[in-house]
């Protein structure tokens, strides 16, 4: 099929498939999926501009059906959501002036992209650390889920004192977020997870999910199930506002996007189902190796010299 | 258990079958006729073209969601009624 805005030449099945991997992904860890996408795109001859560009439009799509389904199961904490997206796009307008501020200032990205390895290489580490921890305890104690409860209800972490410590700043205006169960933390806290999401996803492209995610269960204490389905609730947002500003600068193949999301909207839901049948700890082990991918997407930008986007 | 999973296997698949001619059925009506629109409209205004994609890319997700929710819904009926 020619997709005549882009110029690429690509067998729709080729986009339903990636599009359904991608889609699976990002409704069981609450992630873009761009990290596989972009490449895959780009594999097929679609233009480095238009890939980023029509891979934020695809997960609009991804996110609303995942979400939607997510929200179904009561994992989604819209309060939440919706204070981060603030955060959010200030960080996406951060990144993207730190790679204009690049492109005038010589090695400077070398530090930055080996000081994003390092720290997307110490959450693998930590996570994995915290999930083999987590589940020696809950061995130990033998704690099994009441029948019907909200997996929420039962997710315990072996790192929850991080955010014991966040939920104890003194930094007024305090929130509470009874969806989440967290009866104060302060408003910047969200705000500085929000915009820390928002800088990796504007400066590396894509949602970014792998770094918010875990800031959200580690520092804000979120429960997994519920910062999975509010990570996704947000990248709509977010992703939104991606898609709008690359469509204005004319990067956006939007039948690319919607072809691939056809694939995408089954993959989505079956995904967000899964959730279902997983525990907190069972979900975060899963998920150690995104940040390494991640880690590796920077190395890739860096030695190729294409510096981050 | 077994018997439960395989329930939920022949589900899955069902609606996967069901799923796959739907989208064929979109693909071959609505998709294949959009390309030369969209790219008149992505050369003469690029304003129109940002408003237009987003709005294409919400729609079908708020479209497929339901399709593949009633769908779920649809198969899940069925077996309790087996």
């Amino acid at each position: 099929m020619n997709f005549a805005i882009s110029g690429a030449h690509i067998h729709p099945l080729y986009l339903i498939g990636v599009g359904f991997i991608v889609g699976v992904l990002g409704g069981f860890f609450g992630v873009g999926g761009s990290f596989l996408a972009g490449p895959a795109l780009y594999a097929v001859g679609v233009p480095m501009n238009f890939v980023v560009g029509t891979d934020l439009s695809h997960i609009v799509g991804k996110s609303i059906v995942a979400a939607r389904r997510h929200r179904a199961l009561g994992n989604i904490d819209i309060k939440l959501g919706a204070i981060m997206v603030v955060g959010t796009i200030a960080g996406v307008e951060s990144g993207a002036q730190l790679i204009q501020w690049l492109k005038k200032t010589a090695h400077i990205d070398w530090a930055v992209g080996i000081t994003f390895i390092v720290v997307l290489l110490s959450i693998s580490g930590f996570m994995l650390w915290e999930t083999i921890a987590t589940s020696r305890r809950q061995r130990s104690t033998r704690k099994t889920p009441k029948a019907g409860q909200h997996p929420s209800k039962s997710d315990h972490s072996a790192a929850s004192h991080i955010a014991r410590w966040v939920h104890r700043l003194s930094l007024p205006p305090y929130i509470r977020l009874p969806v989440s169960g967290i009866d104060r933390v302060s408003l910047w806290a969200i705000l500085f997870v929000a915009y820390i999401g928002g800088l990796f996803s504007g400066f590396l492209g894509g949602g970014a999910g792998y770094i918010r995610m875990p800031c959200l269960i580690y520092l804000l204490g979120i429960p997994t199930h519920i910062a999975v389905g509010t990570d996704l609730f947000e990248i709509i947002i977010s992703a939104s506002y991606g898609t709008l500003s690359h469509a204005l600068k004319g990067n956006v193949d939007i039948l690319i996007a919607l072809v691939m999301h056809t694939g995408a909207a089954i993959g989505a839901q079956i995904g967000a189902t899964l959730t279902q049948f997983f525990a907190g700890p069972r979900i975060r082990m899963a998920f150690i190796p995104l940040p390494v991918i991640g880690a590796i997407i920077v190395i890739h930008g860096l030695l190729s010299g294409h510096g981050a986007k | 258990m077994k018997r439960e999973a395989r329930g939920s296997l022949k589900a899955f698949l069902i609606e996967l079958a069901v799923y796959a001619a739907l989208v064929t059925a979109y693909f071959f009506l609505v998709l294949a006729f959009l390309g030369e629109w969209l790219e008149k409209i992505y050369r003469s205004g690029r304003h129109l073209y940002a408003v237009l994609a987003l709005a294409l890319i919400v729609s079908q997700g708020i479209a497929l969601e339901a399709v593949t929710t009633a769908l779920l819904a649809f198969i899940r009926s069925r077996r309790g009624d087996e």
